[in-house]
């Protein structure tokens, strides 16, 4: 059994957008990074010093917090939304997207319905995110929690904006959509179970250093 | 039809009880050794009583209201109703006050294995012995109960819950904003609070180094290294001076020290411990000094405890020794005696006046064989009234006893 009840460490990375950042770093880290970057379906890379499995990247949190994985590499935005029981160990400075809420650029709604209706319908694959940002800054707001293409909410009028990641904006763009608001800055986050934190710190802090080392360098500290 | 049953609340089955029981019975012997009695307190208790503990009554979820319109709460843990009791009951006892307990806790957490609504805890409080005495008294008592459960790698995480704001005042900085992110475990948002701050590089790195510091004797030198003006040569003294007397006690190779180790529960007032082990991702319990709280109940001094999840304990059990999952159940002694309620209770009862389990079913009964099997029973009596009953074995050998037994 891999994880914690092995004597080496096992690594969840993302599928998505953050894998190629992922495997830049484990290739820094000294692992042979030529099966996962091959066309291969395999889920599983067993291996000295650390074993990688590939997931969806709202599943890292998971494997992390039960222990099956010592150590994990998420985007912040999986982090703030699920709020996983884990260590947030270190910002590894790839992948940076932004959290926005957008709205139409023609027939913005947003205003109006909050003004009129009191609250206006936010459409988002974070719904606990959104939930906070609009308590923070005093709006009533019903969010509506899709899983997939939400750009496509406001233009169908299921809701009258959208929160969601942004990398280049070319998505919003395309869509008429126009950011109204910023939320946060999410990057690649390195995360440890709590009990391999203690257990394996030696080989966890040893990590932690080198890809400390690789985010001073290539990619600028944050 | 489907009856169901309050969310993180569970039915335990006979055969996990016995489990359950039998990993009881092993913790509160271990307790024993070092002196401590089971005691056993209110399930339910005042709200406005507990709170005088705790503010928060330590997590209380649950409320009842009585006949007389005064608030109930389900117990969140031991710790709060054991100070209660010493401080009404063992008044002008002299120390030390040694208790333990196996007792049912309730907190609304989410449910998930190993963490129910309803949970079972086992653990001691330790009263009137202050300082690094009690504290490692208790940890050797806890490691004592982890061997006698059979738990072979467990390790456990000893901080102390003071350090962090010695450390912090002593350099001028607010702890608050900073032990938020510690308490979080998010050592990335700490850098981005200390990058914010405007003092020396050098008090901000140890401000963000010594947390992230762990293992064993040698994080204290350092910590003293980073600490410089920081007031933690007492804290280190103390956790050092621990480390001796856990060597004293046998247990110093169990001890991971962590000095960012915080417990969520308000009332620790200094030596804080988790328990690890590397079959299961969450911590199996864990404790610690809190000196405030029987002066809350008008009775004060020093004490000292944990508390040890038993279900999540149960899990690692199982996990460390895995290969017990795989396969059937082993068959326990016990004997099915088909007749023996009904054709011959005689034999039943002279199978149970020589030490056998004995499980009586009716005569008749069919499939004797994979009925013993299905409730775990080795052996199988078939009594036939007038000639002399037959006994068969499921597997293993025979049991003269039996034979005996059958002879009469």
């Amino acid at each position: 059994m891999t994880g914690l009840a092995g004597d080496g460490l096992q690594i969840a990375i993302p599928q998505g957008a953050l894998f190629e950042g992922c495997l830049d770093l484990l290739d820094a880290l000294g692992m042979d990074t030529s099966g996962l970057r091959s066309d291969s379906r395999k889920l599983l890379y067993e291996g000295e010093p650390f074993s990688v499995v590939t997931m969806r990247p709202s599943d890292v949190p998971t494997y992390v917090e039960h222990g099956t994985a010592d150590l994990g590499i998420v985007g912040k935005d999986v982090l703030a939304e699920y709020n996983p029981r884990v260590y947030e160990l270190l910002d590894l400075g790839f992948g940076a997207c932004r959290m926005v809420f957008a709205t139409p650029a023609e027939h913005d709604h947003a205003r109006q319905a909050q003004r009129r209706l009191g609250e206006m319908r936010v459409a988002t694959k974070y719904p606990r995110t959104t939930a906070a940002y609009f308590e923070r800054t005093g709006r009533q707001v019903e969010v509506i929690e899709v899983r997939g293409s939400v750009e496509i909410a406001p233009l169908v009028g299921l809701a009258e904006g959208l929160v969601d990641l942004v990398a280049t904006g070319r998505t919003l763009e395309e869509n008429g959509l126009v950011v109204r608001e910023e939320i946060a800055t999410c990057t690649a986050r390195l995360i440890a179970n709590e009990v391999s934190h203690k257990l394996k710190g030696g080989a966890i802090d040893a990590i932690c250093a080198s890809a400390r080392a690789w985010t001073g360098g290539e990619h600028g500290a944050s | 039809m489907i009856h169901p049953i309050p969310p993180g609340t569970r039915d335990i089955l006979p055969e996990e009880k016995l489990e359950l029981r039998d990993l009881g019975e092993k913790l509160l012997g271990a307790f024993a050794q070092f002196g401590y009695r089971e005691v056993a307190t209110p399930t339910m208790e005042y709200e406005g009583v507990l709170e005088r503990g705790d503010e928060w009554a330590a997590g209380a979820s649950y409320r009842l209201f009585d006949e007389q319109g005064q608030v109930l709460v389900l117990r969140p843990d031991m710790t709060i109703p054991i100070a209660r009791m010493a401080a009404l009951r063992y008044v002008d006892a002299p120390p030390p006050l040694r208790f333990c307990y196996l007792a049912l806790a309730y907190r609304s957490v989410q449910p998930r294995r190993g963490q129910q609504r309803e949970f079972l805890q086992a653990g001691v409080e330790l009263i009137g012995v202050p300082g690094l005495a009690g504290d490692a008294e208790v940890i050797a008592a806890l490691c004592q109960a982890l061997d006698a459960a059979g738990l072979g790698e467990f390790r456990i995480g000893v901080g102390d819950g003071t350090l962090y704001s010695s450390l912090a005042r002593g350099l001028g900085v607010e702890a608050e904003p900073l032990l938020e992110k510690l308490a979080e475990r998010d050592f990335v948002g700490l850098e981005r609070v200390l990058g914010d701050l405007e003092i020396p590089a050098g008090q901000a790195r140890a401000l963000a180094e010594i947390p992230r510091l762990r293992g064993g004797p040698d994080v204290f030198e350092a910590a003293l290294e980073l600490g410089g003006e920081g007031r933690i040569d007492e804290a280190i003294a103390r956790l050092r001076e621990l480390n001796d007397l856990l060597g004293d006690y046998g247990v110093a190779d169990r001890v991971i020290f962590d000095l960012g180790l915080l417990r969520e529960l308000g009332y620790y007032t200094g030596a804080i411990f988790e328990v690890y082990d590397p079959a299961f991702g969450f911590t199996l319990g864990g404790g610690g000094r809190y000196d405030d709280l029987l002066g809350r109940f008008g009775k004060p001094g020093p004490a000292v405890g944990f508390a040890l999840l038993v279900e999540r304990l149960h899990i690692a059990l199982a996990e460390e020794h895995e290969e017990t999952l795989e396969g059937e159940a082993e068959l326990r002694e016990g004997v099915l005696v088909v007749g023996g309620l009904d054709r011959d209770v005689e034999l039943a009862r002279r199978l149970r006046e020589r030490g056998l389990t004995v499980d009586a079913v009716l005569a008749g009964t069919p499939d004797p064989r994979g009925l013993a099997r299905d409730r775990g029973l080795r052996h199988v009596v078939t009594a036939t009234g007038s000639a002399r009953a037959t006994y068969e074995v499921v597997s293993g050998e025979r049991d003269p006893s039996i034979e005996a037994a059958i002879e009469l």
